[in-house]
């Protein structure tokens, strides 16, 4: 392949790169000034409350009971070596509470509901619904777009309590059945050594997972073109990008989080 | 299907109609001032004119592709045209802001080609909806006003169907159901009758005929020659952008243009 090639097609997806960065960055902007100004749409909030949150229960007290039982394991099999069993719960719920729990639920909810978003708003991009909206004199950005920003937004350190408190239960629940620990002793000893540095910023830090999430794929929906196929990419490429820039930021978030909570002060 | 054929010669120019319409901008409903766009390397609208009196019937013809749905879309302010303006009650609305848009439409009622119903809703609450987000009316009054607009299309039973459960003729008429909801000034529909059997269509036909009686504007895109002929005052025939021809259906009839008469002579619906 020439070289002149090469660089033409490397220069195409470089620009393709930043175009689609500089349009998501505005319609994200966007979502953040529009969800400031009335009239705001709480019955739909609360529609996509249900949708994103509750409907999210199952899978995300699933995943976590589980995430709790290996994670127990694994610990129990670290500091057995040790001597220092008596750890395994503190060492379990930091572990959960700080980390595991929040990213585990963020990509968990991009899967589960920045797929549906995409979906959803792709079929109607595709069927003129979001056409029909902007006819009936309705803001379909605002509607389709703020309430479900919002909605994901509160929903996600909800369902990351949730997974911490299944993933504690379900440390509980190994440990109980390899070493016959009350669950009182289980506990006090889980929650000994959390503080206020170790839960609120981790589980509010998903409140921009949340916002990520809604935003790519009400932005992937808005922007679908190709019929039914487009639909399809739509959905699937929500839960790539949403699940790329969730780890990204993660990163940002824990440098952000150790930078007013020193660990050596957690 | 009996009638001419809408093929006409290849390399076929037709004569373009009058740039200025005779209408007065000051009774027009809808007015349309040399409105041109583009989509791509695509003309689909070239120095559009026309003007629509209030409580008339105008229908655009054409064959598919030429711009006629792009024109309703303009009207409503889907579209922004690269040239030219379009004015609705007289407001420019190609000037308008979001606030000053929604003002316009909420006097406007716009039936989509395939329907276009909210999926997620039942077919009672897509009717409701204009209602109850621009209106104050206690619950029980916009269920009842969903109902009747319901009624007159004839799908009173299908209330709480969800879209998915009705067949594309049904989802059109709940479609012009909830276009109806808030009685607007102004009525854009897209292919009424498309997907219809005959006695709907007439049905649909008698409809709007019945909401022109009461002082609506109607834009009417369709194939349909005889609804066009039952619903029409006035008539626009679309090629390649341009309005090629315009006038009563008789002014048409009249016309020895080869597209308008394989137009005028066809009897083929939806």
């Amino acid at each position: 392949m020439p070289a002149a090639l090469i660089v033409d097609r490397v220069g195409d997806v470089v620009l393709g790169f930043f175009a689609t960065a500089g349009a998501l960055a505005v319609f994200a902007g966007r979502a953040v000034v529009e969800a400031f100004r009335p009239p705001y749409d709480f019955a739909e909030i609360l529609r996509h409350l249900y949708q994103f949150g509750l409907r999210s229960m199952p899978l995300i007290v699933t995943a976590g009971f589980a995430i709790g039982v290996v994670l127990s394991m694994h610990t129990r099999a670290s500091l057995e070596r040790f001597g220092a069993e008596a750890m395994i719960p503190a060492g379990l719920a930091i572990a959960l509470i700080r980390e595991t729990g929040p990213l585990t639920a963020g990509l968990l909810v991009a899967g589960r509901v920045g797929a549906g978003i995409g979906a959803e708003i792709g079929a109607m991009r595709v069927t003129e619904q979001i056409d029909a909206l902007e006819a009936s004199a309705v803001d379909a950005f605002k509607y389709l777009v703020v309430t479900r920003v919002v909605a994901c937004m509160v929903a996600m350190p909800v369902l990351t309590t949730m997974m911490n408190f299944s993933g504690v239960i379900g440390g509980y629940v190994s440990e109980a059945a390899l070493s016959g620990m009350p669950w009182q002793l289980y506990f006090e000893r889980s929650f000994m050594f959390i503080g206020f540095a170790d839960l609120i910023p981790a589980t509010l830090k998903t409140i921009v997972f949340g916002f990520l999430i809604a935003i790519v794929g009400s932005y992937l929906g808005f922007t679908t073109g190709g019929g039914t196929e487009g639909v399809g990419n739509a959905s699937t490429r929500s839960v790539v990008l949403a699940s790329i820039l969730l780890i990204l930021s993660n990163v940002l978030l824990v440098r952000l989080i150790f930078f007013f909570y020193p660990p050596a002060h957690g | 299907m009996k009638g001419v054929s809408t093929t006409v010669a290849p390399g076929y120019v037709p004569e373009p109609a009058p740039a200025v319409d005779e209408c007065p901008a000051v009774d027009a409903a809808v007015r349309l001032e040399r409105v041109s766009k583009r989509f791509g390397a695509r003309m689909v609208l070239d120095d559009v004119t026309f003007a629509v009196p209030r409580s008339r019937a105008f229908c655009i013809l054409g064959r598919s592709g030429t711009g006629k749905s792009v024109t309703l879309r303009h009207i409503i302010g889907l579209v922004k045209p690269d040239a030219g303006q379009v004015f609705v009650d007289g407001l420019e609305i190609t000037a308008l802001g979001s606030r000053g848009l929604a003002d316009v439409r909420r006097r406007m009622g716009f039936l989509f080609q395939a329907g276009a119903l909210f999926d997620s809703l039942t077919v009672g609450d897509n009717v409701a909806f204009p209602l109850r987000r621009h209106t104050k009316l206690p619950e029980d009054e916009i269920r009842q006003r969903a109902q009747e607009k319901l009624a007159a299309v004839g799908l009173e039973h299908e209330f709480d169907k969800m879209p998915a459960d009705l067949s594309g003729g049904m989802r059109k008429r709940a479609g012009l159901a909830r276009a109806m909801a808030l009685d607007p000034a102004v009525l854009l529909v897209d292919e009424p009758s498309a997907g219809l059997d005959p006695i709907t269509t007439r049905e649909i036909d008698q409809l709007l005929i019945e909401r022109k009686r009461h002082g609506t504007t109607l834009v009417v895109v369709t194939h349909n020659i005889p609804s066009a002929r039952l619903l029409g005052d006035d008539f626009a025939l679309l090629h390649g952008g341009k309005i090629v021809a315009r006038g009563t259906a008789q002014d048409l009839d009249a016309s020895d243009d080869p597209l308008v008469q394989a137009f005028m002579r066809s009897e083929g619906g939806g």
